[in-house]
């Protein structure tokens, strides 16, 4: 079993360095130029984005609507810092830092009273928290306002790249250790979790800020590439974006993030140029993936390659 | 297991599909694209937000910018629009600006909204694309994050401050007053830009700020801090904001008997301020604006008529705007003789420029030279245009 293990982990090393490779050959080929480099670093937001709320939502099975919230603290931060402390890659790694604790520390403020209710409740109380954190910054006059900040460009696509690579395996590894499995049985059945001895509020918080740290990562890195950040830019319908790529991806599915990521954004890309039509397609897109597939692209599966080996055994089998 | 095997089979085939659609899509942007560099085909780039929250402003400036190459071509010269939408959104804007970039045209009109433009300049700038933004009016959007003027970005709109500087000087020179009550917008930098400067400028003439109190977007009543504002000393209140509050509080100000002179922005420049406020209220309000109709000169009736003809309704501030960021543009290729970054650039700022929405050059920071409009209204309607230059430093 052990080594089952190992050989796994071993092909996901390689799946990561081999997709860096072929990234950065496709690169300096010119065959991604810089419009496909933005898409991709779009993408890697995305992603960042998806399994942090997935981490909420498909794991610990709450339903959270201020994700955004979290993705501004951490936008600010690090913009705050590029503009008036340090420049350059410093500044976004300590913009991250800083907005991770400052995120923390606001989802502990935010998951200690709201994490008690339940459902349509949650949802609401988050989304009303989210919309805070946006009225209090855009109050604030170190993030000027409403104007936002104008921002230098200090991140590549190599720190996205490897950002969403770290946070994966954070988010993954929480997902298999025992805490997550004691949030993975908040998600089953609230009570017979707390009639097994499980903390579930404690379990909660735990998941809510360590996704709530894990999208200021995504929200610093955008304020390091997309050079503007504005308030106006994380309302509740940018938590509704990032539930929708949780929802289509398939919740609970960080393979499904991945594919709901990448697929949305490639959509809206070859979607550019019939522009009227495209929140059309994007919306029939989501209709039909949720008459046909309700529990989102992969549901709760994930694409492994222990899963792929097994397939592959079984074929093998059955040849013989 | 099987329903993972199906899920992998139909996640592949999306993903297959995708792809097939991105190289349907490169392979048939080639053959254009060899197309124009065979002719002497000059691509210009217009990028609006074209849906989404702004979409009204992007697709008025697309007609404007439209019907300027259009009258172009008509007079003998070979130009292509390349076409993008931003769907309102910086992300999409910043993906867009690296398009245009790598599409070769010869310079850009747009964005619209000044977040968008600004998120852009970066990228377009580094890529040595000219950009003439019709109506980004943010107070410095055109310098780069270190206060450096970004050299191949120009825009043809006066920034907020120098609208409300110029209200100040309207107000005090002209209209003689000298107390007034600031009641803004406090959730759009627009506003707040408008406030401070209106402010500087109002009391450097020698005006007093009686009070100054904010309302949110999307506010309806206004009643109570008017009611707060009948009893207080002062002549003249300054409504910085768009037309949705504004109308409303004219309306409840008026109704209130509150009825003195009401001054604001080109926030107020809509058909929808009537609707709101009701005619018989818009009376002694008056506003500043980069455009109006009355007493249009003989180039500004030509592209109104124009403009009607092509696209049967009126124009408004943005389609002229953009009209003249596009010949603005235009003019500057002419001039250059090519399409050289460099010479168009240095061509647009040398430019001494004569349109519909006035006559201006660029300063340091390449924001035009020129007056602002202060419009009087008269039972709703458009009665008066005055040019007012205020006096900044």
């Amino acid at each position: 079993m052990k080594n089952w293990m190992k050989k796994e982990n071993l092909l996901w090393l390689g799946l990561i360095v081999l997709s860096y490779a072929v990234l950065n050959i496709l690169i300096s080929a010119g065959i991604i130029n810089n419009v496909y480099k933005t898409v991709l670093m779009t993408i890697g937001i995305n992603i960042i984005l998806a399994i942090s709320l997935n981490l909420i939502i498909g794991i610990t099975g709450q339903f959270s609507l201020g994700h955004a919230g979290f993705m501004i603290i951490g936008a600010y931060s690090c913009g705050v810092m590029l503009k008036s402390f340090v420049s350059g890659v410093p500044g976004v790694f300590l913009g991250i830092i800083a907005g991770m604790v400052i995120s923390a520390f606001v989802a502990l403020v935010v998951a200690i009273p709201t994490l008690r209710l339940r459902g349509d409740y949650l949802a609401i109380a988050t989304l009303g928290f989210g919309e805070i954190i946006r009225i209090v910054i855009l109050n604030m006059k170190i993030t000027n306002g409403a104007a936002g900040l104008i921002l230098p460009k200090a991140v590549s696509w190599h720190m996205i790249f490897w950002a969403v690579v770290i946070c994966t395996i954070v988010v993954v590894n929480f997902g298999r250790s025992a805490h997550g499995r004691a949030c993975i049985s908040v998600r089953e059945d609230e009570i017979a979790a707390e009639a097994m001895g499980i903390n579930t509020t404690q379990y909660k918080i735990l998941a809510f800020v360590l996704g709530a740290m894990i999208a200021s990562v995504a929200g610093a890195l955008y304020a390091g590439a997309f050079y503007v950040i504005k308030p106006d830019m994380f309302t509740y319908s940018k938590s509704i974006d990032i539930l929708v790529l949780v929802v289509f991806g398939g919740m609970g599915s960080i393979t499904g993030s991945f594919i709901s990521s990448t697929l949305v954004s490639l959509l809206n890309t070859v979607l550019q140029q019939f522009s009227s039509v495209r929140m059309i397609v994007y919306g029939l897109a989501l209709v039909v993936i949720m008459v046909f597939r309700p529990s989102g692209l992969l549901g709760r599966k994930e694409l492994t390659f222990s899963g792929l080996l097994k397939v592959l055994k079984k074929g093998k089998g059955a040849a013989q | 297991m099987k329903t993972m095997k199906k899920a992998f089979m139909s996640a592949l085939a999306i993903m297959m599909a995708a792809s097939l659609a991105a190289c349907g899509d490169s392979s048939s942007d080639t053959p254009s694209g060899s197309d124009n560099s065979g002719s002497n085909t000059v691509k210009i780039g217009l990028h609006f937000e074209l849906t989404g929250e702004v979409a009204d402003y992007g697709n008025a400036e697309l007609k404007g910018a439209k019907l300027a190459i259009k009258q172009a071509n008509e007079a003998g010269g070979n130009y292509e629009e390349v076409i993008y939408d931003n769907k309102s959104d910086t992300t999409e804007a910043v993906t867009l600006a690296a398009q245009l970039a790598n599409d070769g045209v010869a310079g850009v009109v747009g964005p619209a909204t000044s977040g968008s433009s600004a998120a852009t300049y970066q990228i377009k700038n580094d890529a040595k694309v000219t950009v003439i933004s019709p109506s980004a009016t943010q107070i410095g959007v055109t310098l780069d994050p270190s206060g450096n003027v970004y050299n191949y970005v120009f825009r043809i709109c006066f920034e907020d401050s120098y609208q409300g500087a110029a209200m100040a000087q309207y107000a005090v020179d002209t209209l003689a007053k000298g107390k007034v009550i600031i009641y803004a917008d406090n959730s759009s930098d627009y506003a707040k830009g408008l406030t401070e400067a209106f402010t500087e400028q109002f009391k450097k003439l020698g005006g007093t700020i009686v009070a100054t109190d904010y309302y949110s977007k999307g506010d309806t009543d206004f009643n109570s801090v008017l009611t707060k504002f009948k009893d207080m000393d002062y002549d003249v209140l300054y409504i910085p904001g768009y037309y949705n509050e504004a109308g409303l509080i004219i309306k409840q100000a008026r109704e209130m008997g509150i009825d003195c002179e009401i001054i604001g922005s080109d926030g107020f420049d809509s058909e929808s301020l009537i609707d709101l406020a009701g005619a018989s209220n818009l009376n002694k309000v008056y506003y500043t604006t980069a455009y109006t109709t009355v007493g249009a000169s003989d180039a500004l009736q030509a592209f109104i008529d124009a403009y009607k003809a092509e696209y049967n309704e009126e124009p408004s501030m943005f389609s002229a705007l953009a009209y003249d960021s596009t010949n603005l543009l235009i003019q500057a290729i002419e001039k250059a003789g090519s399409t050289d970054s460099d010479a168009v650039r240095s061509a647009v700022e040398n430019i001494e420029f004569d349109g519909v929405t006035g006559s201006f050059s660029f300063d340091e920071t390449h924001t035009p030279i020129k007056s602002v409009l202060v419009v009087t209204l008269v039972d709703g309607v458009q009665g008066d245009a005055v040019a007012v230059s205020p006096d900044v430093d």
